[in-house]
């Protein structure tokens, strides 16, 4: 378990190495093409750095607002809080906050950067749904989420994929206008090469923002499988959580509260009715591994 | 004067590994404390959940005079429980108690209907896993802490520093069954 955390720290920060020389590369082509300088694009990325900021720091409260997440007593929600107590001393970490959506349909996320400051989040309908067993499969994949610093890793990974995505925007744009004032200029070496260079930065604007988004859902669905896998570990009974995930899937109720932003926070889904088929594209584009192949992976253990 | 300094590169490798191997003993030696002092609060709470209960039940059911009487034997004795075997077994006497009230309460359904004893039966509930997880967790920690006494090198700054290993907190089948034998 240990080793598994610390794996996931260095993964997160081989994946912020990555998309760091993405970005460093997206900017040099960002500052060839257009003829802005060095100091807007110093300004360019100040700013997305500042967002990023913001974006970690108060990232678990800002998904917590938006949801409509309000925080319980223990006196309010005894079962709620007996169960997360339990699963915090199996995990080993202390107790996060509890929070409750208002809403029938039934589903959990956990928020916040370090076991210290997390949350776990759910809806009054999981509590109604579930029984014991199986709520408390779903609060030990969350727990795992926290204890495994998932919540950090995913912050990082999204907040990264923004800054590529804003990045690719402003290239686009400066396209638009900013390329014919630095080829007026004509200070370029030789204009074959440029051209060819022109060609690369402009794929590189469009298809960025994609390849950023790939990433960012391959890394959620290892994280989901890793979590459930970790939830079994806690609870050493995966059967609960197994049984949970098909409760929770077979429930035909959209979750008010979420949308795209948030979608990839929840144990499933929330967006059911944007799921397609089991395709491969489909499988790309989406946030958590079908539902079918979770439930499989947890009866083998 | 290279073999010297060869010689000062390997002391310092070797003192900065058994620095490192000693720190992670006293690491889990501290996480097996936590771990047993978790199981201890829950315990505790377990106990002073219990009079309240009895008190509950006693009202609907003045006549279950026995199994009164077996659940107060075994929380004194879960109380005063030293080692942690004693705490073990203890517990799981107390465990049988409780298990045949509630099934006494369950011939009452004024006392099944009662607000006060449905909150204690959830407390009571949840301060039961809350021990069974603790106790997982003690247990885990004490495997690491223990496999890492034996081990190879670290056992050897295991014994130089007189570390002990640590006793597992049992429930019934285990005892039942006797100490289980961890081999590497």
């Amino acid at each position: 378990m240990y080793e598994q955390i610390s794996r996931n720290k260095w993964k997160s920060a081989a994946l912020v190495g990555f998309f760091m020389a993405f970005i460093f590369l997206l900017v040099w082509f960002f500052e060839y093409v257009t003829g802005w300088g060095k100091g807007g694009l110093v300004l360019a990325v100040a700013v997305a750095m500042g967002t990023a900021a913001v974006g970690y720091y108060s990232s678990d409260k800002i998904v917590l607002t938006i949801s409509r997440a309000r925080p319980v007593a223990k006196e309010e929600f005894p079962y709620l809080y007996n169960v997360v107590e339990g699963l915090a001393l199996a995990a080993g970490i202390p107790t996060p906050k509890c929070y409750v959506i208002e809403d029938t349909a039934p589903n959990a996320f956990a928020a916040g950067r370090k076991p210290e400051t997390a949350s776990i989040c759910v809806t009054t309908g999981i509590l109604e749904k579930l029984n014991r067993v199986e709520l408390e499969g779903v609060i030990a994949h969350e727990m795992s989420h926290i204890k495994n610093y998932d919540v950090r890793l995913q912050t990082v990974v999204v907040v990264m994929a923004g800054i590529v995505a804003l990045l690719s925007d402003w290239m686009m744009r400066s396209f638009m206008w900013g390329g014919g004032r630095r080829r007026g200029r004509g200070r370029d070496n030789a204009g074959g090469a440029e051209g060819i260079l022109v060609l690369v930065g402009l794929a590189l604007a469009i298809l960025s923002p994609f390849i950023a988004t790939i990433i960012q859902l391959a890394v959620s669905r290892k994280r989901e499988f890793l979590a459930d896998a970790s939830s079994a570990q806690l609870t050493r009974y995966p059967a609960g959580l197994a049984s949970a995930l098909r409760k929770i899937s077979a429930d035909t109720e959209p979750l008010e509260a979420a949308n795209k932003a948030t979608a990839h926070l929840y144990i499933v889904n929330p967006l059911k009715n944007l799921k397609g088929g089991n395709s491969g594209l489909n499988r790309l584009f989406s946030t958590h591994p079908p539902i079918e192949e979770r439930i499989a992976a947890l009866e083998k253990m | 004067m290279g073999a010297f300094v060869l010689l000062l590169v390997i002391i310092a490798a070797v003192a900065i590994m058994a620095i490192g191997m000693y720190n992670s003993l006293v690491t889990l030696r501290n996480r097996c404390d936590n771990g047993w002092s978790q199981i201890d609060v829950q315990l505790r709470r377990r106990y002073d959940l219990i009079p309240n209960l009895v008190e509950t039940v006693k009202g609907y059911a003045k006549h279950e005079r026995e199994v009164f009487e077996k659940v107060t034997q075994a929380r004194a004795a879960a109380v005063n429980a030293q080692t942690v075997k004693e705490h073990g077994q203890a517990d799981n006497m107390l465990t049988g108690a409780l298990k045949s009230l509630f099934a006494v309460a369950e011939n009452y359904p004024e006392l099944k209907a009662n607000q006060n004893f449905l909150m204690l039966q959830e407390e009571l509930a949840g301060t039961e896993s809350k021990v069974a997880y603790a106790r997982q967790f003690y247990n885990d920690t004490v495997m690491k802490f223990n496999m890492r006494q034996q081990v190879f090198p670290s056992s050897l700054i295991a014994n130089m520093f007189g570390f002990k290993p640590r006793e597992y907190y049992q429930i019934e089948d285990e005892i039942a069954k006797g100490p289980v034998k961890v081999q590497f």
